[in-house]
């Protein structure tokens, strides 16, 4: 009896182990993969990177394993995503600013809101990208840097907007109070306290969304067009790295692939820049928020 | 005059607060427009159906591309779900703390990479893999250039949704009532699946739905490691030709064949419909879960 008892027991706790190996060799695969991604694209571009590939644009015969650099790649995909990012900045905050001072965050408005935001989230940057070639052709646009911020712009808007939204949520309703009773305005609320409250907060948010907008390749193949030379104004088509790398990987010269690499080394270590001030960012963020 | 800018102020931020639904209805309505030139010809289920891909004789039968992405998916969904689904348990119940917010970065991460970068690195090691060791011991031949490569890629490319979304789910199952199980003797894991996973179970099933969506949408990461050969994949180590792929690769030369061009932009209206009801079809059970928390 005692003994069919401890049996079961044992049996019981050697699943109990099996499953808490499985879990953690689950953990264990998810930073394995991470490891792997960083380390092999920084393993094979390592030949290839230089300086020089940094502060030149491509010359003649680049494509076919000559001289030049991707400099006309980064300062595109740079001026694109800034503007773009400005642009869905001067619309998430106000829709953030509505939706917690204006609106209380069970309200239908609020609720809805955030469902087509979260909806939008999900579309697929290939969807925008065809989206933004209608909206570009229904404007009489050309694919050029205009075109592209636009485009990156609907792509980065729920993003930003459902970060705004998570950090402004966490403004104390006291502070909006006490301002109120101060006899300011919600429009002044909202603009002098809590924009300055969530400031911290606002940054990460728009870093993530910048992220997003450098790395999206889908959404700028039919908006952006592509050029060999840094874009002098809106009207001019942009190169962008996410496509530089992908022509680059697609030509059939082994020198151009390994810049390849050697560009997706730089588009890795500018999102791991942008990430990491953005984690500098939010610790500072908790520290501020009034618990 | 303040009382007037808050008015003002009111207004704007309220016009802007009705975007979002707005730009949904605008992307459905933008793209039916521009594929009606295809749909007003060819009925519905042809299209859908066919997989006769012959632009230049007028034929566009989307099912290959179709096929393609459903199998590159279901791929990654059976190789993501399970492996994001232990790390969100192991995570959540077994983890140290310092681990639990040392996973934070990585899986934010792993989010945050650009999927061209996940392509490159799907060239660069993926693809041998899968065509110089996972094929041979299959006893198949194959580039490696697969739809086994895709749903690796795409695998890992999901893991952060699915374990994001899982490990908030998790965190809504009281404390409590993980105490009462253990208490009544359950060993760590019998809590977990009887308690934790039972509970969590409808938004385990939403966060593999929004993994799904994400993973079905997905463009250049998929594009440069599957092959793109037009025609309906029999098996894992067959090239296949994704939607997504469809409309990224011929964007270009469409506008010189007659109804290309509407036909590629059915191609994206499908991928819209079809993640718009996924993704619905998750926040749905989302929202039903956190009102049954509250």
């Amino acid at each position: 009896m005692n003994g069919i008892a401890n049996g079961r027991l044992r049996g019981r706790k050697r699943t109990d182990l099996a499953f808490r190996v499985l879990a953690t060799a689950s953990a264990a695969v998810v930073l394995l993969s991470l490891v792997l991604i960083l380390g092999t694209i920084l393993w094979k571009s390592a030949p290839a990177l230089s300086l020089s590939m940094l502060t030149r644009t491509p010359r003649g015969g680049f494509y076919l394993g000559k001289e030049g650099g991707i400099l006309n790649a980064i300062a595109g995909s740079l001026y694109l995503a800034l503007g773009a990012t400005a642009l869905a900045l001067l619309l998430s905050l106000p829709l953030a600013l509505y939706l917690n001072s204006y609106k209380g965050p069970a309200s239908k408005t609020a609720v809805w809101t955030r469902f087509f935001l979260d909806v939008l989230w999900g579309v697929p940057s290939i969807v925008y990208g065809a989206f933004g070639f209608v909206v570009m052709l229904a404007l009489g646009l050309r694919a050029s840097l205009a075109a592209g911020i636009l485009t990156v712009a609907l792509l980065e808007f729920p993003i930003m907007s459902r970060a705004l939204d998570e950090v402004m949520r966490l403004v104390p309703h006291e502070l909006m109070d006490a301002s109120a009773s101060l006899g300011a305005t919600r429009f002044e609320s909202a603009l002098k306290v809590m924009v300055r409250q969530s400031a911290p907060g606002i940054m990460t948010g728009v870093l993530l969304a910048f992220g997003r907008g450098i790395g999206d390749a889908a959404s700028v193949l039919f908006t952006a067009g592509f050029t060999d030379r840094v874009p002098t104004s809106l009207s001019s088509p942009a190169a962008t790295l996410p496509l530089a790398i992908f022509f680059q990987l697609g030509t059939p010269f082994p020198e151009v692939q390994q810049r390849a690499y050697a560009s997706a080394a730089v588009l890795t270590l500018i999102i791991l820049a942008i990430s990491l001030a953005g984690r500098a960012m939010s610790r500072k963020a908790t520290r501020h928020v009034v618990r | 005059m303040r009382l007037l800018k808050d008015a003002i102020g009111r207004r704007a931020m309220g016009l802007v607060a009705g975007l979002p639904g707005l730009l949904v209805l605008l992307i459905v309505v933008g793209l039916f427009l521009k594929s009606r030139a295809i749909l007003g010809v060819e009925p519905l289920s042809h299209l859908l159906f066919s997989s006769a891909w012959h632009p230049i004789k007028g034929e566009f039968g989307l099912l290959p591309f179709i096929a393609g992405t459903v199998w590159v998916t279901v791929t990654a969904l059976v190789l993501a779900v399970p492996v994001s689904i232990l790390t969100a348990v192991y995570l959540s119940e077994y983890a140290p703390r310092w681990v639990r917010e040392a996973a934070k970065p990585v899986v934010d991460l792993l989010a945050g990479l650009p999927s061209v970068v996940y392509g490159v690195w799907g060239v660069l090691l993926v693809v041998p893999f899968v065509g110089g060791v996972l094929a041979p011991l299959a006893g198949v031949y194959s580039s490696g250039y697969s739809i086994l490569a895709g749903g690796i890629v795409l695998a890992i490319m999901t893991f952060p949704t699915i374990i994001h979304v899982t490990l908030e789910v998790f965190s809504t199952v009281p404390r409590s009532l993980r105490d009462a199980s253990l208490s009544l003797g359950a060993t760590k894991w019998e809590t977990t699946r009887h308690v934790v996973l039972r509970k969590g179970a409808p938004g385990i099933l939403a966060a593999s739905v929004l993994g799904f969506s994400r993973a079905f949408g997905e463009t250049m990461a998929v594009l440069m490691v599957v092959g793109n050969v037009p025609a309906v994949p029999r098996s894992l180590f067959d090239p296949g030709y994704p939607l997504p792929a469809l409309i990224a690769n011929n964007y270009g030369e469409m506008m010189s064949v007659p109804r290309y061009d509407a036909a590629l932009m059915a191609a994206a209206l499908v991928l819209m419909a079809i993640v718009l009801f996924f993704n619905v079809l998750a926040r749905r059970i989302l929202v039903r879960v956190e009102q049954r928390v509250r």
